[in-house]
């Protein structure tokens, strides 16, 4: 189990409790965290669940594979600390994880 | 204005539900014209995952997009739809005798006595880049697609983005263009290597200008461009450029279907759940695009769908003629249908 925190764009923060082996966009849909569109339902096909994770994170969570990466070249103001929400998977090392939602998805 | 296509049903949306709606119309000899604004069928299943595994289909325990598009096409080959691929559908209205007329962006114009509304999420539409103020330049100077390449000839192009169509059209425009720069935010291409190769050369030689960074800002009077600001690691650089090209791929939106005087819920179309009809009788909606207590978007649940409105789209097209239900495993008549008998 894993607490993650979304920031929203205007501010919020939405807290869920994730299992081990979900995946962080799993969580948002289930916590109905705004702009988490996520379109292709997690097949890191549309990079519509994008998500820039907190500076503190970045390190825990890890850099994109190449598939994540080629897809976020098609996210909307991508960053260096952007990830697809779908790609990133839960496990204890992630309690207290906290990710930014973007302002918008496309 | 040219020649009216008269059909029994035009189906907006050749995705996985649309083109299983052929089968059980045709089944019912309901002939089907399919519009779609992708340029081939299979929806959401060609555009986001052709190549990625579906688990739920059922009778098939892995499937991939690319492969039950394929299937379906084989299965309703027997009825003969008639495609009509790179058009959005602009308008749908009644006509005085009950039928729709129907419209797209390409002037084409249908006739039908029954319409399907199977477009899923919406229309795949070109995803806008971060750049403020870029609405103003769109159509002028800013476009999503190359239609005529006249329009870019002895202009200063920027191409932005890194996949196929960024680079094939950075390929094709850079000897008729005045000068052509390509803006992609990392030095990795997802492209045919070919055409990465070629650009690199090109890029060589002097003849193509490669910017690591985002597209930051625009400048120009009354929609006509004439200069970009590129911010990369080492700041922002300003560069001629009189025709932008965004390419960062497609999004799905509702479009014109808004505009058609059917209530809607949250971008989803409510229908009665015996007849998949919409509020508009005539005008049916299966698949994604459809909502009712209970709804799960699952292409399975489309096929069901698109079994049950046959039979409510039969009695409008054939009012007084009995609907026979029967079985595609012992009627003679839907096996004669089917070309197996």
């Amino acid at each position: 189990m894993a607490k993650i925190t979304f920031v929203t764009f205007d501010g919020a923060r939405i807290e869920a409790n994730a299992e081990n082996g979900s995946t962080v966009m799993e969580n948002a849909i289930r916590n109905a965290v705004p702009g988490i569109d996520a379109e292709c339902g997690g097949a890191c096909a549309c990079a519509t669940c994008h998500v820039y994770v907190d500076e503190e994170w970045t390190s825990v969570v890890g850099e994109p594979e190449a598939m994540e990466e080629d897809m976020l070249d098609f996210a909307y103001d991508v960053r260096p600390s952007s990830r697809l929400s779908c790609q990133i998977r839960v496990s204890d090392d992630l309690d207290g994880l906290v990710v930014h939602v973007p302002e918008r998805q496309a | 204005m040219s020649e009216i296509i008269k059909t029994d049903v035009v189906i907006i949306g050749a995705g996985p539900v649309g083109l299983f709606a052929v089968f059980e119309l045709g089944l019912y000899d309901l002939k089907c014209h399919l519009i779609d604004i992708l340029d081939r069928p299979g929806g959401q299943c060609a555009e986001l995952y052709p190549e990625k595994p579906i688990y739920d289909i059922p009778a098939w325990p892995i499937i991939s997009g690319h492969d039950l598009t394929e299937k379906l096409m084989e299965q309703i080959k027997p009825f003969s739809p008639q495609f009509h691929f790179n058009r959005m559908v602009t308008k749908l209205e009644r006509q005085a005798d009950g039928s729709f007329h129907v419209e797209t962006d390409e002037a084409e114009v249908f006739e039908a006595k029954v319409v399907v509304i199977a477009a899923g999420g919406g229309s795949f539409q070109p995803k806008r880049p971060p750049v403020p103020g870029i609405e103003a330049y769109e159509g002028k100077s800013v476009f999503y697609s190359v239609r005529r390449m006249e329009e870019f000839r002895n202009e200063d192009v920027l191409i932005v983005g890194g996949g196929d169509s960024a680079l094939d059209w950075a390929l094709n425009l850079q000897p008729i263009a005045r000068s052509l720069t390509v803006v992609h935010r990392r030095a990795e291409f997802r492209a045919a290597p070919d055409s990465v190769k070629k650009m690199f050369e090109l890029v060589e030689s002097g003849s193509v200008r490669f910017e690591l960074g985002q597209v930051s800002g625009l400048k120009g009077e009354n929609g006509q461009l004439s200069h970009a600001t590129i911010k990369g690691s080492e700041g922002e650089v300003e560069i001629p450029a009189t025709r932008l090209l965004p390419f960062f791929g497609l999004t799905m939106k509702l479009g014109p279907i808004a505009d058609w005087g059917l209530n809607l819920n949250e971008n989803l179309i409510p229908v009665n759940v015996e007849t998949f009809e919409t509020s508009e009788p005539g005008i049916f909606a299966i698949g994604d695009i459809n909502w009712y207590p209970g709804k799960l978007k699952l292409i399975l649940s489309g096929f069901h769908e698109a079994a049950l409105m046959t039979q409510a789209a039969k009695r409008i097209v054939n009012p007084g003629e009995r609907v026979v239900f029967q079985y595609t495993t012992s009627s003679t008549s839907l096996q004669k249908k089917l070309g197996v008998s």
